[in-house]
């Protein structure tokens, strides 16, 4: 067996050992193509699906305990049963992948559009409907051909479309291009981009999408990777899914591990059952520490997710271990930062993008992210007041009400709060900009007071 | 003269018969008006509100939330640079500096040649492969500062034919062939799909 042979053709995907749920196909050059797919098991959990009731099929999902891989990890099975008996009802899915760090569902897509759309049949029958939305964002024009060409092909096979596989099943599958913005990837805002909007969140309640989504019908919004376990699991059922992974999170999930590394890439690795300590220094996985240095801190889960530090590095890839740690697991997205790294430089930098990136409807964030966003440049910039640690954590507060969610620091003999924060914001991505502050601030103080003392000795006192 | 030219309004027919809702299709026609002109022209904005019965301020409000679309011309080659997080670790913001000073522009800004245009952009889902950036949404993986000239040279010798000019969204759309077609749910639509109510009822 390969063990960790990088793919270039599957650019960041390393073959490590370990089962392949999602990632089966990517060894393949031309794993995107119909043929590879129908020669290595591909529509099987499809054409299984279609011999069934659809009861049945969500019973499976919600059996395999499917954790939702866009972030929030909520169990897809127990989404899907959010449906009220309203008709008509649509499938939208998310395959807007933006979070800093994550780099996933986009492989899926270039590399392994079939196994998507197989998914998306086995969910839109498992919930009863025909029309199923494929939003890929804008700026991955590689995954939009590859679909569109799944597309072509599966539909002309009689895999997509009407009487799917010579039944009378009928499900459509729209593509739909998105055009550049990350809050599209909350869900309410994907809905309303949809529609043609700008991607401005709704207010839940009222606007849940299972009950009010695309055009106020019932909606499940569900995310690429998600959707990509689907055929593996109704083909070999929920038992053997969960000999994966761990009771809690079963399965697997394709992890980016990028930063400070030796040997980056995108790993797909079982939950629960690996600590953070050996994807960063095992053979299996990344192989250490970029030029042997020591790590400074490191990104569990995307840009939104609390920073973690060496006491947090035996910790098991596990949702509920890692979030009353004070984080989440998130996007799959970690980001790894040796000792080299400038603390407030990265902050800043993370910082920086949900400023950019807030929609502008909630005035807490609108004007808060950028708030934080011109403070961090000044102290970078040496015109820092010391004042401003300070005031960082008020704005930021203003945003997310304290306590934040944060790692515990046992130096300082402080405990960890649990994720998640709170809001005073439609959606999480103001609160989400807080997270790097607090965590650097708490941890690197000394950092922040160094930059403002430098230059401004009078105010920051000896 | 900035309209959707025939086959484009043809396209855009097309695309509108795939949703419900005519202005769900706003977002891939202003692809289409991109693609046509290189950036979105307030003719073709017009043109877009007619196709979907709605008026050009509301096709402005949308289209001017997104990022990709621009409305001026731009340069034949969008070098997008990430300067993200894990970009940033690895030289990102040294790559785009390089790129300043090669390209003798400012992110925003376009070469006197027209063929370059420059911007700082946030994670383009390539992180293992940093620093990283896109010519036109294309990406281009771990480079150094040779690697950034060589591929500059390579664009402007018109060496790199697999990168489409700018608009150019993908090379391949989805087509669903005559008849193939299940029918996509509007709204007002009442009841499950008969499939659906066969199997849910024995």
């Amino acid at each position: 067996m390969a063990t960790n042979t990088y793919v270039p053709h599957a650019a960041g995907y390393v073959d490590n050992e370990g089962v392949k749920i999602v990632s089966s196909r990517f060894q393949y050059e031309d794993s995107y193509t119909l043929e590879r797919s129908l020669s290595t098991g591909g529509y099987e959990g499809m054409k299984k699906t279609l011999r069934m009731q659809p009861a049945e099929v969500a019973a499976v999902v919600k059996d395999a305990v499917l954790l939702g891989r866009g972030g929030a990890g909520f169990p897809a099975g127990v989404k899907w049963g959010f449906m009220p008996p309203v008709w008509p009802r649509y499938l939208v899915v998310n395959g807007d992948e933006s979070e800093p760090g994550t780099y996933k569902d986009r492989l899926l897509m270039e590399r392994d559009p079939h196994q998507l759309i197989e998914g998306c049949i086995i969910a839109c029958f498992a919930l009863g409907l025909n029309t199923c939305f494929l939003y890929v964002r804008g700026e991955m024009p590689v995954a939009q051909e590859r679909i569109a060409e799944a597309l072509n092909d599966a539909y002309a096979a009689g895999l997509v479309g009407k009487n799917i596989d010579g039944t009378d099943v009928s499900i459509d599958i729209v593509l739909h291009w998105g055009a550049g913005a990350y809050i599209v990837g909350e869900e309410t805002a994907l809905i309303e981009s949809l529609e043609g909007n700008r991607g401005m969140p709704r207010l839940k309640p009222p606007f849940f999408p299972a009950a009010k989504g695309l055009y106020m019908k019932p909606t499940i919004v569900n995310n690429v990777e998600t959707l990509a376990n689907l055929p593996w699991i109704i083909t070999n059922g929920a038992a053997n899914f969960k000999e994966y992974g761990s009771e809690k999170s079963p399965g697997t999930r394709l992890l980016a591990i990028s930063g400070h590394v030796k040997r980056p890439g995108v790993y797909e690795v079982e939950q629960g059952r690996v600590s953070f300590r050996e994807l960063f220094y095992g053979h299996n996985f990344c192989g250490g520490i970029k030029d042997d240095n020591d790590l400074k801190m490191f990104i569990p889960g995307g840009g939104s997710a609390p920073w973690f530090f060496e006491e947090q590095l035996d910790l098991l890839l596990e949702a509920g271990d890692v979030g009353p740690a004070g984080s989440m697991l998130g996007s799959g997205a970690i980001v790894v930062m040796d000792h080299t790294t400038d603390a407030v430089k990265a902050c800043l930098r993370v910082v920086r993008f949900f400023a950019r990136e807030s929609c502008g409807k909630c005035t807490p964030c609108r004007e808060g992210t950028s708030w934080e966003e011109k403070i961090l440049q000044r102290i970078l910039d040496g015109h820092g007041r010391p004042e401003d640690i300070d005031l960082l954590l008020e704005v930021g507060a203003n945003i997310s009400p304290s306590p934040y969610p944060v790692a515990a620091a046992p130096e300082s003999g402080l405990e960890a709060v649990p994720f998640p924060p709170k809001q005073t914001t439609i959606c999480p991505l103001g609160p989400s900009s807080v997270a790097p502050i607090t965590s650097a601030i708490r941890r690197f103080r000394p950092e922040f007071e160094a930059k403002i003392a430098a230059v401004s000795p009078v105010g920051a006192g000896a | 003269m900035s309209r959707l030219n025939e086959a484009n309004v043809e396209l855009a027919q097309e695309i509108i018969a795939r949703y419900p809702r005519r202005k769900s299709a706003l977002i891939p026609l202003l692809h289409v008006a991109q693609e046509q002109n290189g950036y979105v022209t307030t003719a073709a904005m017009e043109h877009l509100a007619e196709l979907v019965g709605i008026t050009p301020a509301e096709v402005l409000g949308t289209a001017s939330f997104y990022e990709m679309f621009k409305f001026e011309p731009q340069g034949k080659y969008m070098v997008n640079i990430c300067t993200n997080i894990s970009c940033q670790l690895l030289g990102g913001e040294e790559l785009l500096h390089h790129a300043e000073k090669t390209l003798g522009i400012r992110p925003g800004g376009t070469t006197d040649d027209g063929l370059f245009t420059l911007e700082d952009v946030e994670c383009m889902a390539a992180c293992t492969e940093a620093p990283c950036l896109q010519v036109n949404y294309r990406h281009e993986y771990r480079l150094d500062h040779d690697d950034f000239d060589t591929l500059i040279s390579e664009l402007r010798s018109g060496s790199r034919p697999d990168i489409p000019d700018h608009g150019t969204l993908g090379l391949v759309r989805q087509h669903i062939p005559d008849g193939r077609m299940a029918g996509i749910d509007s709204p007002e639509k009442t009841g499950s799909p008969e499939w659906f109510t066969a199997r849910s009822s024995n």
